[in-house]
């Protein structure tokens, strides 16, 4: 499941836009391929756009401009009924006046199966999510988490190839919401289907997908495999976005071989990697991860001295809030383990990174 | 805690509510537990009946006292049995069918006398009168001749008026004489007693309640069936619409309500009747000619078109009110599973709205069945519903015995309906907001 897939995608956005108002566009030139059988996450903030593109994929809504094709087929004119598409919904709209047993049978009996075959079918799939004594209830009288896997078995009893998932672990508490990621992912790898899923959760993302498609302000900003986006940011509002991040601004100051001299606030002068910063006198922002700086460590062209300002302890680590560079907001994550120095408040202590470590991006 | 028993007796029973004592629970100063429970609950009890005493004091008042007491005028005759007292006691002594005797007409005599003296023949004819229509003349002159009457009274009588000798007479005074009676139900079914006590149906030409209580039942159905055919797009409109748009659209249903029932009633009047606005606009537009004006109103479309706009909100608001309720990702699931529209509203849509449908039926039922201003002013001869026959008795015929006894026929048979609508619906799927 590789990146490369623009020259199969089952799934293609291409120049996708949508607007509802004739204002404002919600979605701005997307472009995106899918390839068969991908886990693929749509990620962002709220009013991001991404579920915008769920809907138009799913026929819920026009695109404006574009084309969206599904395995080579322009589906912009085909009505939402003959996409053959399975969704999993937010609520998860299971219908409340008819039994498990008849919403999974719903989409078999209005492709015309008969009784027999439907049952069948039925039975497979409730065994799947391993709800078969289930079939006779409510969606009423069901959990939230068993309400979600009828929702999940309902939408892929009637065999889609593509299913789409509109933040369908939203309503679930946080352990039965991680259970059933696994098992999400796990269905995913055993149908060989294709899955678009959407949700604002980065854990989310990051654990289920095959990539991430991160959304802000209408654009992708970002597709990548989960550690792509974690470890090489391209910009940084996914750095902001994905993480914790320490960020210092500075101004470009001088490149030198494969990295870029910044100054920075303080007047000190900081060596990053420059992945998405502008030529010299331009304003760039410099994110370095939290478990990428050494305290009291080895020293590197860019060690510094940092003010021990709070301390929190969290069992298998210890978060220390620092101020360096003048940034007092600025992260480490100091292991719980025996060999590392432990820090008091008040105290000032060394730290480093490398330069590969800190990426120069474009200022917010 | 234990050998400090608190005052509250709610503490008591937590600390030791869960020791059992001779198989009852106690609380910690040996109360059995449900007394503890009833007295710390009395209080607040006695506080919310006050509440609601002043209105519980106003329904019996006004609603339940007045409906049994309806209930009673229906059944009740006095008029006879009081003032007829001799006649009373030969009723009593001679079984049904006997012929009147001499006995009988000196009785009869004697209380025609009486009548005369308490000033009571128009009452008790009156009461004849309504099971034979032309007796109360036979009442009142014989009351104002029977002092002179000399025996043999029957014959004295006969000379005075042949009509006493009428079997039908005699049995319709053998029915009263008793001071309840069942009559009044037997007529409100256009049923009578014939001279033998046997009950039969009226003439033909007399047979009119039972044609207007189906009539009532019929046009109510159709106003029924019309409000919902023209509720269910609006109040899926409104459940669907932007916020401000629903407003504006719901104000206008509400338009309605907000005015007279007398000007919206007059203003289809305006509108339909044969010199009006409509069949005028038509006239001009050569749809129809002047000779052959569409009558509209003054019979059962005037009153079917009338009433379904004055009920409309009725079927409007609990519709809306479950449509509103109603996810539209339910039908968008259903879209996306595979259904066409015309399938996702059948099958998933319009199931979830059932009890909104059924609320609003049965409101705009109940409310048509007993309408009365509508029907009496746009209604014509054609178009009267039983609650103008009510109203008639009431206070036409003078007759509210009649009028009790329809009331009360009514007020079974929509509880029949009711019934039988908590059989096939279920009255637990109501919503009516």
């Amino acid at each position: 499941m590789a990146s490369d897939v623009s020259d199969n995608a089952f799934v293609e956005f291409d120049r996708v836009q949508k607007s509802y108002d004739g204002e404002v566009l919600v979605v701005k030139d997307l472009n995106l391929q899918i390839g068969k059988g991908e886990f693929v996450t749509m990620l962002g903030p709220s009013g991001s756009g991404k579920t915008t593109c769920l809907m138009m994929l799913a026929g819920f809504e026009t695109a404006t401009n574009g084309d969206i094709r599904l395995a080579g087929r322009p589906i912009n004119n085909i009505p939402p009924h003959k996409r053959g598409i399975g969704m999993v919904f937010q609520n998860y709209a299971l219908f409340p006046h008819m039994t498990v047993g008849e919403n999974l049978s719903f989409p078999l009996e209005v492709r015309g199966l008969d009784k027999t075959a439907r049952e069948e079918k039925v039975k497979r799939a409730l065994e799947m999510v391993q709800m078969g004594e289930f079939i006779n209830r409510r969606p009423a009288q069901l959990s939230g988490g068993q309400q979600q896997r009828i929702a999940l078995a309902r939408a892929l009893v009637f065999e889609p190839e593509l299913v789409l998932m509109d933040e369908p672990l939203g309503a679930l508490d946080k352990q039965l919401r991680e259970h059933m990621q696994f098992e999400i992912k796990h269905l995913h790898e055993r149908l060989g289907i294709t899955v678009v899923y959407v949700t604002h959760d980065q854990s989310e993302a990051l654990t289920m997908s095959d990539r991430v498609a991160v959304f802000d302000d209408g654009r992708i900003q970002q597709l990548a495999p989960p550690a792509d986006l974690y470890e090489r940011p391209e910009n940084s509002f996914v750095a902001q976005f994905i993480g914790e991040n320490n960020k210092l601004d500075g101004v470009v100051e001088g490149f030198e071989g494969d990295e870029v001299i910044v100054r920075l606030a303080d007047g000190e002068t900081c060596r990053a990697n420059p992945v998405k910063c502008g030529d010299v006198g331009s304003e760039t922002l410099i994110s370095i991860r939290p478990e990428r700086v050494w305290i009291e460590g080895k020293t590197t062209p860019n060690t510094t001295e940092a003010q021990v300002l709070e301390l929190i302890y969290l069992g298998d680590h210890v978060r220390c809030r620092l101020q360096v560079h003048g940034n007092d907001e600025f992260i480490v994550k100091v292991p719980n383990s025996a060999g590392h120095k432990h820090l008091v408040v008040g105290e000032t202590a060394k730290v480093s990174w490398d330069a590969q470590d800190a990426r120069a991006l474009d200022p917010l | 805690m234990s050998e400090n028993v608190p005052a509250d007796p709610h503490v008591a029973i937590v600390t030791t509510a869960g020791g059992v004592e001779d198989g009852a629970l106690t609380i910690s100063d040996g109360t059995p537990l449900k007394r503890a429970l009833a007295r710390a609950q009395s209080h607040a009890r006695r506080k919310a009946f006050l509440l609601v005493l002043p209105l519980l004091a106003f329904i019996i008042l006004t609603f339940v006292v007045p409906i049994f007491q309806m209930l009673y005028r229906s059944v009740d005759s006095p008029n006879f049995h009081d003032n007829m007292p001799n006649m009373v006691a030969w009723f009593a002594q001679n079984p049904s069918g006997t012929e009147p005797d001499e006995t009988a007409f000196t009785a009869l005599v004697e209380d025609l006398k009486l009548l005369k003296k308490n000033r009571k023949a128009g009452l008790v004819g009156t009461r004849i009168n309504y099971e034979l229509p032309g007796s109360r003349s036979l009442f009142t002159k014989g009351a104002r001749k029977a002092a002179k009457l000399e025996p043999p009274y029957k014959e004295a009588l006969l000379k005075i008026d042949p009509k006493w000798s009428d079997p039908k007479l005699w049995q319709v005074m053998r029915s009263a004489a008793s001071p309840y009676t069942f009559n009044f139900y037997l007529a409100a079914v256009d049923r009578t007693r014939d001279a033998d006590g046997k009950i039969v149906r009226v003439n033909e030409n007399r047979r009119i309640y039972l044609k207007l209580f189906g009539r009532t039942l019929v046009l109510s159905l159709l106003i029924t069936f019309m409000t919902f055919i023209l509720a269910y797009p609006i109040a899926h409109l409104l459940a669907t619409l932007p916020l401000r748009k629903s407003n504006l659209l719901m104000i206008l249903v509400l338009l309605p309500f907000w005015t007279s029932l007398l000007v919206r009633t007059t203003s289809w009047m305006v509108l339909l009747q044969s010199q009006g606005v409509l069949n005028d606009a038509m006239v001009a537009l050569g749809i129809v000619s002047d000779d052959h004006r569409i009558q509209m109103m003054y019979n059962k479309i005037g009153t079917v078109v009338a009433m379904t706009h004055i009920l409309l909100p009725f079927m409007v608001l609990p519709l809306y009110s479950v449509m509103r309720t109603i996810n539209p990702s339910y039908v968008r699931a259903a879209r996306n599973l595979g259904a066409t529209s015309w399938t996702a509203f059948r099958r998933i849509y319009f199931p979830q709205t059932v009890p909104g449908i059924a609320a609003g039926a049965l409101l705009v039922f109940i409310l048509a069945v007993g309408y009365y201003i509508t029907p009496a002013l746009v209604g014509g001869a054609d178009g009267q519903l039983i609650s103008n026959l009510i109203a008639f008795h009431m206070t036409g015929s003078l007759n509210w015995s009649m009028a009790a006894a329809l009331a009360a026929l009514l007020l079974g048979g929509i509880l029949v309906l009711y019934w039988l609508y908590d059989k096939l619906v279920g009255i637990d799927n109501l919503k009516l907001g």
